[in-house]
């Protein structure tokens, strides 16, 4: 396969994802809408004051993002099976490996509109300063972890009735790393303690490139039949 | 003659989903210009077969092998098969053209604005390029999803009731691409329920019953079920 080819393969996907999106305005709204609804929550739920602030906020911030995510991804995934459209994709010769990357990259651009919308929607309502490069780093990561797998399983959740269950029930447990780095880097460096939370930066990137390596070679075997 | 290779070459298929056999060591060639018809009831497999040999199902058991070569490539195989299917294949939220262009880029074609003109007025849909195809009729949607499988000029159609929701103009059209595909040297395997369209198209015939296959002698309709026949077609 050919760079060019595979590039163009890539391209092809992903004007055809954002396409979609722009016609249906379905993902990025709906996963907008449900994060602003639960930090709306946690804003009226919660007393956030001082360390606390910092500490329950950066829990808030990641319970947000991770069902906004589940939520697009689950969609996503949906739209795909629509009148077999999947087949014809899978019927094509794409590589899988470029395939992957391609929904990836597909997944990335949505989920880092909502990441954007919702960091400012957090700062403003929480009082915490989240926009600044080492929490929008984190953020980043973390939501490229959580893009790999939703990305993988996504489409292996959608083949069974039970898809909207399936998809978190697949995808919690492998994302339970993401999910502790993510809110520990988060809390660490909101409480300015910077140095702690390099670890843990470290552990996100880590994981996401195991991921990136795994999703690329096993791809395949988790879209086809 | 020369002996002619197969550009299938399936043996000894077998597919079950879970405990039900849908097919049963069925083995079937494809050579350069025939075309071959499957018919049979609802459930017997047909559409399971196809989809095994578009490379979207995996057998339980049996071989395939593609234009005589064993161990090609499954993105060289894909290249060269067209295949329709029950659903269209296509994005309803884009217009035909946008489709279109999605499997030129998926396929890495060439010219790509040209041979979309080239498929749509094939297909005599070149006013509905750019109709969003939720919004066409199921015939029409039908004329894209051939014109979708003829874009990266195949040289094996495997075409699963592809007569479904086309009017008599429709079928005629379907039937001259069919005869002409094959003359160019290209091979067609199709299923249908439609007995005279099977008897128009096909060179060959078979029928499919509980996942089994049968050759049909020539001009013979395709009920009642044969008796089976020995040959390299069939493993009853």
């Amino acid at each position: 396969m050919s760079v060019p080819s595979a590039v163009r393969q890539l391209a092809a996907v992903v004007r055809k994802d954002v396409v979609l999106e722009w016609r249906g305005r379905e993902l990025v709204s709906g996963m907008v809408l449900f994060a602003v609804l639960a930090l709306l929550t946690f804003n009226f739920a919660f007393d956030l004051t001082g360390v606390n602030r910092a500490v329950a906020g950066a829990g808030a911030l990641w319970v947000a993002l991770i069902f906004a995510s589940l939520l697009g991804l689950g969609r996503s995934a949906s739209v795909e099976r629509m009148h077999g459209a999947w087949e014809g994709v899978l019927l094509s010769p794409i590589d899988r490996g470029t395939l992957f990357l391609a929904k990836l990259v597909s997944s990335l651009l949505f989920l880092g509109l909502v990441d954007a919308v919702v960091l400012v929607l957090f700062a403003g309502l929480f009082g915490v300063p989240v926009l600044r490069l080492p929490v929008i780093g984190i953020v980043a990561l973390g939501t490229i972890g959580l893009a790999l797998l939703g990305t993988l399983l996504s489409p292996m959740a959608a083949t069974t009735r039970a898809r909207e269950v399936l998809l978190p029930v697949m995808l919690f447990p492998l994302a339970v790393p993401v999910v502790i780095a993510a809110v520990r880097a988060t809390v660490l460096v909101l409480t300015e303690q910077p140095r702690d939370a390099w670890a843990w930066i470290q552990l996100l990137a880590g994981f996401d490139l195991l991921f990136l390596g795994v999703g690329y070679l096993i791809f395949g075997a988790a879209a086809e039949d | 003659m020369a002996a002619v290779s197969p550009l299938i070459r399936a043996t000894g298929l077998s597919k079950r989903y879970g405990v039900r056999r849908v097919l049963r060591d069925v083995s079937l060639t494809l050579g350069p210009g025939e075309a071959v018809v499957i018919v049979g009831p609802n459930g017997a497999g047909k559409s399971t077969l196809l989809r095994i040999l578009a490379t979207l199902v995996r057998p339980s058991a049996g071989t395939v092998w593609y234009f005589d070569t064993p161990g090609l490539p499954l993105a060289q195989i894909r290249r060269r098969l067209g295949f329709v299917g029950h659903q269209t294949l296509l994005y309803e939220d884009l217009t035909v053209a946008e489709n279109l262009r999605l499997y030129a880029g998926l396929y890495a074609l060439d010219n790509v604005a040209a041979r979309i003109a080239r498929v749509v007025e094939l297909l005599g849909i070149a006013h509905l390029a750019h109709e969003r195809v939720r919004t066409l009729s199921r015939g029409q949607q039908q004329r894209a999803g051939l014109a979708r499988a003829l874009l990266h000029d195949p040289t094996i159609l495997l075409f699963d009731e592809p007569d479904t929701g086309l009017d008599q103009q429709g079928r005629q059209l379907l039937h001259a691409l069919i005869a002409e595909h094959c003359q160019r040297g290209g091979a067609v395997l199709l299923t249908t329920h439609a007995v005279d369209f099977a008897t128009t198209v096909a060179t060959r015939q078979f029928q499919l019953c509980d996942g089994q296959l049968w050759p049909l002698p020539e001009g013979q309709a395709a009920s009642p079920i044969p008796a089976p026949v020995g040959g390299d077609h069939v493993r009853p």
